[in-house]
C-alpha cells in the first residue's frame, strides 16, 4: 500500500505499473471540532508505511525538540506547511492506495470555513467518513454533518467511534454511541454500511485490527473503504437532461441545431420522441452529435451530449428534456425543500435570492419556514421566519415562475438546487414536495396545448434571423387612469417605420370577439388573461413583437401570461408614477416625459435587450 | 465509461456552463499540451467549434516552435486568436533576458501585468484577421468576465485549492481563504462589477491523464515535447531563458505516457523544470494571487 499526501511532486500521482485503468474513490471526513479527524488521516498515511521517508522521524523529532508530545495530526500540518508554502487557510487533498484503488481525501479539515469546504469536498464525494468522540460522545456537529452528508447524496458511510483508549477500549461506550447515532441517522434514512471503535491515536482498527479490543470482529477503516462500491450511473432511470445551451454555430456551412446538455439520469436514443420541460415542446430525436468521435445512436447517464430535433420548436436553457414514453418531472413555482443555509447573512422572508436547479435559474423568495431541524437532536423549532447559518430547515420556497425537476425520493441529480444570495452561492438543498401554486390550472392546458402542437418547417431561429427581431410580448400596463394606448401605438408606428414586425393588440380587440362567450366580470378575469396569453404566444410564435396594454396588472396576472407564453418572451412596462399594484416592471415610463421621449426609451429597452438590433 | 471519458464529460459540462453565463468569455491558450487539450475539449463542447476568442500572452521569448504551431492551428482550425504583451517592459528591457530584473519580476512584467491588462482592454490587443492572415488592433477592448484555464490541481499546491470557477477581485487577486461552496455541478456565474470569474475545466486532471488524452484523441502538439535524436524533450513549455528541456529520448506520445507511469519521471514533477518556480519558496503561490495563470 501506499500513501501520500497530495504535493506538487508528480509522485503523489497514484500510478498502476500495469497501466491499466485505476478506480479512484474521492472521500470525506467529517466529524466535531476535535474528534480526531486529523489524527485519522494521518494514522492512515503512517500505518501504510508510505509517508515520504524520513517524514515520520522527522516531525517525531521536532516535537521532541520542542517539548511536546508527537500526535499523527501533525503530519498532516508539516506536510501541508512544507508544500502549500505556508498556506494552509483552504485545504489541499490527500491521496492513498489500498490493494484494491486510490483514494482521495478532498478538502481535508482543519480550518476555520470548514463546512463550506466540507459540502464542496462532500458534494464530489462517492463516500464519506464520520468521526465521533468516544468520550465526549455525538455532539452538534456529528449530527449536522450526518445531516448534510445525507441531503449530498452520500449514501456509503463509515462511522468510526475514535479515541477508544480514553475509555479503556471499553465495548459499552460504542455501543452506547453506535445506538444514539443509528437513532439518528434513520430519521434522516441513512444507514451506515460500518461502525469502527477506533483509536487514531493507537493506530487500532485504521489500517489494522490491533488487540485490544478482541469483542470487536468486523472491518478496519480500510478495509471498510474498501468494500465501499463505486457509485452507478443512473442509466436505467428515466432520461434526463437539462438544457445547457441549443448551438446553432453557421460558420463553415455547419447548419446543424444543436441541444446540448449532460445526461442526469437514463438513456435517450435516436428516434425518441422526447418533451421538453417546463414548457411541454416536443419533438424527436434526429442525431446524435459529437465531434471527432464515431457517429453513435444514444446517449446516456454521465455523457455531456447534443442532439438535432426532427420537429424545429423553440427551445431554451433551462428546460429539462424528457421522453414521452417515461414519467415526466414536475413543473410548478412552489416547491416544499429541505434546505442548508451557508452565508453569514440569514435566509429572510421578504427578500429576492436566485435559485438554480439544473441549468434553470430563477429569482425565488422563503415563503415559510416549517422547522428548522436542530441539528443537536434533531427537534424542530416550529415558528422560525429565518435560517441563520448553518442552519437545515424544512422550508417552502416561491419561484418567480414554475420550473422543471423531480422529487429527492424519484431522481437525486434532477432534486438538488443551490440558493444564490447576491454573488454568491449561500446554500442549497432538495426538493421534497412539489406544491400546487396558482397556474397550475393554466399550465395543465398549456402542457397539452404543446404537447399536441403542430410545429412549422421553419425554426424559430430562423424566423427571427430573417424579421431580424426576436419575437417578443411587450405588455403596458399602469394605473386606471394612465395613458396606455398613445405610447403603445407610437412605438408601433415607429418600429413598424424602421421596418420591424410588430402589432398593437388593445384589451378590448380580444374582449369582444375571442372572449364573446364569457362575461366581461372581475371572476372572468383570469379567463380573459389566459385567452390573452393564448394569442399572444401565437403571435410570438409568428415571429411578431406584439405590444400590449391591459389596465393595473399585478404580480400574480403576469405570471399566469407567462406561463401561457414563456417567461424570457415578455417584458413589463409601467406607465406613471402611480404604481397601484405588486407588479414587477421592467421599465417605468414617467407621465412627465414626452410620448417621443416614452418611445425612444422603450426602443432604447428593446435593443438593450437584444430584441432588436443595435446598429452601433 | 473510462476515466478519460469522466475527465472529458465533467470538462465539456464546465465549458457549456462558463459559455452560457459569462458574456465576455476567453480563453488562455499557452499554446502548451494543458490548454491545447482544453482547447480540444472547447471543441467536443461546442461540436467542432471554439464560439470565444483564445488570448495567449506573448512574452516574446516564447521558443520559435510555439508561435509556428500557434498560428498554423489558428488558420486550420479557424480560431478566434487575440495576443497581447508588455510592449512598454520589452521596449525598455525590462526583462531577465535583457539582465535588469530577476526572473520572478520578468514573470510579474511579461505574464501576469499582461494578462491583466489585456483581459481588461487596458493595453492594445491583436487579433488574427483570417482574410488578410494576419494580426491587426483589436478595435474591441471590452473588458473579459469570464477567462478559461487549462490549470491542473496536481500541478502544485495552490492549485489544489481551485474552485471550478474561482473568481478574482478587480486587482485579479484571489481570495483564497474565503471561497464560496461550490457543489452539484452549480458554480459561481454571478460576480460584482469589475471582477472576474477563472473557469478551470482541467482541474480534476493530471499530467498522465493529459498525456492519455492526447494519445487518444490523437490531438496535435507542438514537436518541442519529444525528443528529436538528441536525447532531450520538454515537459513542460514557457519562455526559453526560463525552461529548460529534460534529458529523455521519449519520442512520441506513447513514449511520454510509459515514461510518467513507470518511467523516469514518475516520480519528478513536472514543474521541475521551471526556474522561476525556485526563485522564492512562495513562488508560484504569490504570483498566483497576483493573477498568474
Amino acid at each position: 500500500m501506499k500513501a501520500e499526501i497530495h504535493d506538487d511532486m508528480q509522485s503523489a500521482r497514484p500510478t498502476d505499473v500495469d497501466g491499466a485503468p485505476q478506480e479512484r474513490m474521492p472521500i470525506v471526513i467529517a466529524g466535531h471540532v476535535d474528534h480526531g479527524k486529523s489524527t485519522i488521516i494521518g494514522r492512515l498515511l503512517a500505518d501504510t508505511g508510505s509517508l515520504p521517508q524520513g517524514k515520520l522521524e522527522q516531525v517525531r523529532a521536532s516535537c521532541e525538540r520542542n517539548a511536546r508530545p508527537f500526535e499523527y495530526a501533525f503530519l498532516l500540518d508539516a506536510l501541508k506547511d512544507e508544500q502549500s508554502q505556508g498556506i494552509t487557510i483552504d485545504s489541499a487533498r490527500v491521496f492513498f492506495k489500498s490493494d484494491r484503488r486510490h483514494y482521495i481525501i478532498i478538502d481535508a479539515p482543519g480550518h476555520i470555513e470548514f463546512l463550506k469546504n466540507m459540502v464542496t469536498g462532500a458534494a464530489r464525494a462517492e463516500a464519506g467518513l464520520l468521526v465521533i468522540d468516544a468520550q465526549e460522545g455525538v455532539q452538534e456537529n456529528s449530527r449536522r454533518h450526518g445531516y448534510m452528508m445525507s441531503m449530498l447524496g452520500i449514501r456509503q458511510i463509515a462511522v468510526l467511534v475514535n479515541k477508544m483508549d480514553l475509555v479503556a477500549f471499553d465495548r459499552r461506550v460504542f455501543d452506547d454511541i453506535v445506538t444514539e447515532y443509528s437513532a439518528f441517522l434513520q430519521q434522516i434514512d441513512i444507514r451506515p454500511t460500518y461502525f469502527v471503535p477506533v483509536s487514531g491515536r493507537e493506530g487500532d482498527n485504521i489500517a489494522h485490527a490491533g488487540s485490544r479490543m478482541p469483542w470487536y470482529e468486523g472491518s478496519s477503516v480500510l478495509q471498510a473503504l474498501d468494500a465501499f462500491q463505486a457509485p452507478h450511473l443512473p442509466v436505467g432511470g428515466a432520461f434526463r437532461m437539462a438544457v445547457q445551451g441549443v448551438y446553432k454555430f453557421t460558420q463553415h456551412g455547419d447548419d446543424r441545431r444543436i441541444v446540448a446538455g449532460t445526461v442526469q439520469s437514463g438513456t435517450v436514443n435516436v428516434g425518441d420522441e422526447v418533451v421538453f420541460y417546463p414548457s411541454g415542446k416536443k419533438s424527436h430525436v434526429q442525431s446524435v452529435e459529437a465531434f471527432s468521435r464515431p457517429s453513435q445512436h444514444q446517449a446516456m447517464a454521465g455523457q455531456a451530449t447534443g442532439f438535432t430535433l426532427s420537429e424545429q420548436i423553440f427551445v431554451s436553457r433551462g428546460e429539462v428534456v424528457a421522453l414521452a414514453s417515461e414519467p415526466h418531472p414536475k413543473v410548478t413555482s412552489l416547491i416544499r425543500t429541505n434546505l442548508f443555509w451557508l452565508g453569514k447573512d440569514p435566509l429572510v422572508k421578504n427578500r429576492d435570492y436566485t435559485l438554480k436547479l439544473g441549468t434553470a435559474r430563477v429569482h425565488m423568495r422563503l415563503d415559510q419556514v416549517h422547522r428548522v431541524i436542530d441539528a443537536s437532536d434533531l427537534s424542530a423549532h416550529a415558528d422560525a421566519q429565518h435560517l441563520n447559518r448553518h442552519d437545515v430547515a424544512d422550508c417552502t420556497l416561491k419561484l418567480k415562475r414554475a420550473i422543471a425537476f423531480d422529487l429527492a425520493e424519484d431522481i437525486a441529480a434532477t432534486s438538488r438546487f443551490v440558493v444564490v444570495d447576491g454573488y454568491e452561492i449561500r446554500g442549497g438543498g432538495i426538493i421534497r414536495e412539489a406544491l400546487q401554486d396558482q397556474q397550475a390550472w393554466v399550465r395543465e392546458k398549456v402542457l397539452l396545448r404543446n404537447y399536441k402542437w403542430e410545429p412549422s418547417i421553419i425554426a424559430p431561429e430562423h424566423r427571427a434571423e430573417k424579421y431580424n427581431q426576436r419575437s417578443t410580448l411587450l405588455l403596458i400596463t399602469g394605473a386606471q387612469e394612465a395613458d396606455r394606448k398613445t405610447v403603445a401605438k407610437g412605438l408601433e408606428a415607429r418600429l413598424f417605420d424602421d421596418g420591424r414586425v410588430v402589432y398593437f393588440l388593445g384589451i378590448g380587440n380580444v374582449l369582444y370577439g375571442v372572449d364573446a362567450d364569457i362575461e366581461r366580470t372581475f371572476e372572468n378575469r383570469k379567463e380573459h388573461l389566459r385567452r390573452l396569453g393564448e394569442i399572444a404566444n401565437l403571435m410570438l410564435d409568428a415571429g411578431v413583437i406584439l405590444v400590449v396594454t391591459a389596465a393595473e396588472l399585478t404580480q400574480e396576472e403576469l405570471q399566469l401570461i407567462r406561463t401561457s407564453v414563456g417567461s424570457n418572451r415578455i417584458e413589463v412596462v409601467w406607465v406613471g408614477e402611480n404604481v397601484t399594484t405588486d407588479l414587477a416592471y421592467d421599465v417605468l415610463l414617467s407621465e412627465h416625459e414626452s410620448i417621443e421621449e416614452q418611445v425612444f426609451r422603450l426602443k432604447d429597452h428593446l435593443q438593450e435587450a437584444g430584441i432588436i438590433y443595435r446598429p452601433w | 465509461m473510462d476515466h478519460l471519458d469522466q475527465l472529458e464529460n465533467t470538462s465539456v459540462h464546465i465549458l457549456r456552463e462558463a459559455y452560457a453565463n459569462f458574456k465576455h468569455l476567453g480563453m488562455l491558450w499557452s499554446i502548451g499540451k494543458d490548454s491545447t487539450v482544453l482547447l480540444w475539449l472547447a471543441r467536443k463542447a461546442f461540436f467542432g467549434h471554439v464560439p470565444f476568442p483564445l488570448i495567449h500572452i506573448d512574452t516574446s521569448f516564447k521558443i520559435p516552435e510555439m508561435i509556428e504551431y500557434r498560428d498554423r492551428l489558428v488558420a486550420e482550425w479557424h480560431l478566434n486568436l487575440i495576443y497581447g504583451q508588455n510592449q512598454v517592459a520589452l521596449d525598455e528591457k525590462r526583462t531577465f533576458p535583457d539582465g535588469a530584473v530577476d526572473r520572478l519580476t520578468c514573470c510579474g512584467l511579461l505574464k501576469t501585468e499582461a494578462l491583466k491588462n489585456t483581459l481588461s482592454g487596458a493595453w492594445p490587443r491583436y487579433r488574427f484577421n483570417h482574410v488578410k492572415k494576419t494580426y491587426e488592433l483589436d478595435t474591441n477592448t471590452e473588458p473579459f468576465t469570464g477567462v478559461i484555464v487549462g490549470a491542473r490541481a496536481d500541478e502544485e499546491g495552490s492549485r489544489s485549492k481551485e474552485r471550478y470557477f474561482s473568481a478574482r477581485t478587480d486587482q485579479n487577486e484571489w481570495e483564497i481563504a474565503d471561497q464560496p461552496p461550490e457543489f452539484w455541478n452549480q458554480y459561481k456565474t454571478e460576480f460584482a462589477p469589475g471582477t472576474h470569474v477563472r473557469v478551470h475545466p482541467l482541474l480534476d486532471w493530471t499530467e498522465l491523464n493529459i498525456w492519455e488524452y492526447i494519445e487518444r484523441e490523437q490531438i496535435p502538439t507542438v514537436s518541442l515535447y519529444y525528443d528529436q535524436g538528441e536525447g532531450t524533450r520538454y515537459r513542460s513549455l514557457g519562455c526559453w531563458p526560463c525552461t529548460h528541456p529534460v534529458e529523455s529520448s521519449a519520442s512520441n506520445v506513447g513514449e511520454i505516457i510509459v515514461e510518467l507511469r513507470t518511467g523516469k519521471f514518475a516520480n519528478i514533477a513536472e514543474r521541475s523544470g521551471r526556474a522561476q518556480d525556485k526563485d522564492d519558496g512562495g513562488g508560484l503561490e504569490s504570483l498566483r494571487r497576483d493573477g498568474y495563470m
